[in-house]
């Protein structure tokens, strides 16, 4: 295992300054300054929307939301003047953080709100995006306020409005509540959310980029991307290209460690260290105890054991190579007394609470799954069980919906039975169902077989 | 609803009037305080359509009088020219919306997996336990404090993670917990 150096913090530089959310001392830090570079530059040329795309292109930076695709990439799908016509374009700041284990976004908006807005700035001149919304999820009622008042003092400095300071550019910031529902993180849900229904995603195509918010191209960017745009316009891309593992995985990347270590926190790291450094900066496992197990990218992510995180760099390609994938980088650490399969029951629960509605499998599957987990963990489990769980999350997952929430809910199941068959055996060993807790799932098979068998006589 | 009821839609719980969304009354005509009035007409220009006003319309609803009961959808409705059917549609699609009246304290314990793995779920039973043994979402006799279960809060850092109301409250395990209560006035 090689690490790779430490970096000084970039998007966490301001963080526990005095007044960090205060335009007056991000101004003093040197913010803005990029924003005022780029307007500066439009009347000569020097900077237009594809020149600030080819730079985002160049970084090669990647999505921090979860699915890592590429940012530059993405802001290209939106059509160009000829074809889109009158229809504006809009820009949506998804600030709906709510993936368990999730909480760099927090840290972000309550820490420094302007970093967010110039990122959104540059990126909405990329866009040629007029009005920029930021959709920030309902329990961050402070978050929502802290963005309100840095979205005003911006406005009234002339970082936003009409012509902002000479350019010609008009940008107007809306900061948007939502109300208390996951699945509003998906793109097309918080879409729907924001035009002021439920939070149902759409099926794709079409994709956001060609008909999004009001049937208007729209490009949906987390907060930390956005962030990181902000800093490869202020040092370049060659920059960013030089932190982090390999030219696929690249930037100063935030990981969220909770769980059992001694110190649970946001840490800023070249993406792709390797897990054994980031657990040395989270101060290593709680108490001296052993690692069990790690979920490395928010709870659907599949777990991984204590052997098979060893060594893994954790970035988009490392965590999939792994066979697990590295999400929102929530990574929730389990030591030896963790109950597998009382968390994995906790984490169906939360599926089970949060789908949509919308498609069968979904809707019906995640409360069987939760409903099977607790009566395994509450003694009450059958042999055959565990197959069957396994059997209803191949059936839910897989292309089976229309958005990737399924394939979330089943990943911990999935991965939790497969991984630590033995715990989950332990519960059913000891399970109070008379009927069922010694029938073997070839018993069940044969007594299926007999009563078909009589059906036919 | 169980199947096979052959009871008419009218007369069931929770339903008043045929035909009717089935939100809970509060006995009284809604209408926006000047102020609130003044908010909502602010937020209308944010938006290229009106119904996009909507979650911030109930938000702003919310804060006047605590609950969206079924005058408070049908007057939002009707600010947007929306069906009242679809906007109580919304609002049970989204958890922060209160559909019944709540303690002055409405204490909101997450329970998802890195507070679960700090003992979160025996927080909130205590939680509820020491409050006279509430059930979740029910009203303390003195209306001071409803206790309920909710998800990740992104705070997970800082678990067991509990907020009331508005604010955020860290750590709160159950050692704490009698502190913390004490704390809310």
């Amino acid at each position: 295992m090689s690490g790779l150096a430490p970096i000084e913090p970039v998007l966490l530089a301001r963080r526990g300054k005095p007044n960090s959310a205060s335009l007056g001392t991000y101004l003093a830090d040197g913010g803005y300054a990029s924003w005022k570079k780029v307007l500066g530059g439009v009347k000569s040329a020097e900077w237009t929307p594809a020149k600030l795309t080819d730079v985002v292109k160049a970084s090669g930076l990647r999505g921090r939301g979860g699915a890592g695709f590429p940012c530059g990439l993405k802001w290209t799908f939106v059509p160009s003047k000829e074809k889109r016509g009158d229809k504006p374009v809009y820009l949506l700041c998804n600030a709906d953080e709510s993936e368990p284990g999730t909480f760099k976004d927090r840290l972000l908006i309550e820490n420094d709100p302007h970093q967010i807005l110039e990122g959104m700035m540059l990126a909405s001149f990329a866009l040629e995006v007029k009005h920029a919304y930021i959709y920030i999820r309902g329990e961050m009622v402070h978050g929502a306020e802290i963005l309100n008042a840095a979205v005003k003092e911006a406005h009234e400095k002339g970082l936003l409005g009409t012509d902002v300071l000479g350019s010609g550019v008009d940008l107007t910031i809306t900061v948007h509540r939502g109300a208390g529902a996951y699945i509003c993180g998906e793109e097309t849900a918080l879409i729907e959310s924001l035009e002021g229904k439920r939070g149902h995603p759409r099926i794709k195509p079409p994709f956001p980029a060609v008909s999004g918010a009001w049937g208007c191209p729209t490009v949906v960017n987390n907060v930390e991307t956005l962030c990181c745009v902000k800093h490869i316009v202020d040092r370049g891309a060659e920059w960013f290209k030089g932190v982090g593992r390999n030219e696929k995985n690249t930037g100063p990347k935030l990981y969220c460690v909770s769980g059992h270590v001694e110190k649970p926190g946001v840490y800023e790291a070249p993406i792709g260290i390797p897990w054994e450094q980031l657990l040395a900066m989270a101060g290593g496992i709680r108490g001296g105890r052993k690692l069990k197990a790690v979920i490395p990218g928010g709870s659907s992510a599949p777990m991984l054991t204590a052997a098979e995180i060893a060594g893994v760099p954790m970035d988009f390609d490392g965590l999939v190579a792994a066979r697990s994938m590295f999400g929102s980088a929530g990574i929730i650490v389990m030591d030896e007394t963790a109950d597998i399969p009382k968390a994995v029951t906790n984490i169906a629960k939360f599926y089970a609470h949060e789908s949509c509605g919308q498609c069968t499998p979904c809707r019906e599957g995640t409360p069987w799954l939760h409903k099977m987990l607790k009566r395994v963990v509450n003694g009450e489990g059958k042999k055959s069980d565990l197959d069957l769980l396994l059997q209803i999350s191949n059936q839910m997952g897989n292309g089976m919906t229309i958005c990737v929430f399924a394939d979330a809910a089943i990943a911990p199941v999935i991965s939790g039975i497969t991984k630590f068959r033995e715990e989950f055996e332990a519960y059913i060993a000891k399970s109070n169902h008379p009927d069922f807790a010694l029938a073997a799932p070839e018993d069940l098979t044969n007594k299926v077989a007999d009563r078909t068998a009589s059906w036919r006589a | 609803m169980s199947g096979g009821q052959n009871i008419p839609v009218a007369e069931q719980a929770g339903n008043p009037r045929a035909g009717e969304h089935g939100a809970l009354s509060c006995g009284r005509t809604l209408s926006f305080s000047r102020e609130t009035g003044a908010d909502f007409d602010r937020l209308l220009g944010r938006y290229s359509t009106k119904q996009s006003a909507l979650l911030p319309t109930l938000w702003l609803a919310q804060r006047e009088w605590g609950w969206i009961s079924r005058e408070a959808v049908d007057y939002v409705a009707t600010l947007l020219d929306l069906a009242p059917a679809f906007v109580w549609g919304v609002v049970t699609f989204y958890t922060m919306y209160n559909r019944a009246p709540v303690g002055k304290h409405l204490i909101q314990v997450c329970t998802s997996i890195s507070c679960h793995l700090n003992g979160a779920e025996e927080v909130f039973h205590e939680c509820k336990k020491r409050l006279g043994g509430l059930k979740s979402g029910e009203v303390s006799p003195d209306g001071k404090f409803t206790v309920i279960e909710v998800e990740c809060l992104a705070q997970c850092d800082k678990a067991p993670a509990v907020m009331v109301n508005d604010d955020d409250y860290f750590v709160i395990t159950k050692d704490k917990l009698d502190a913390f209560l004490g704390s809310l006035k």
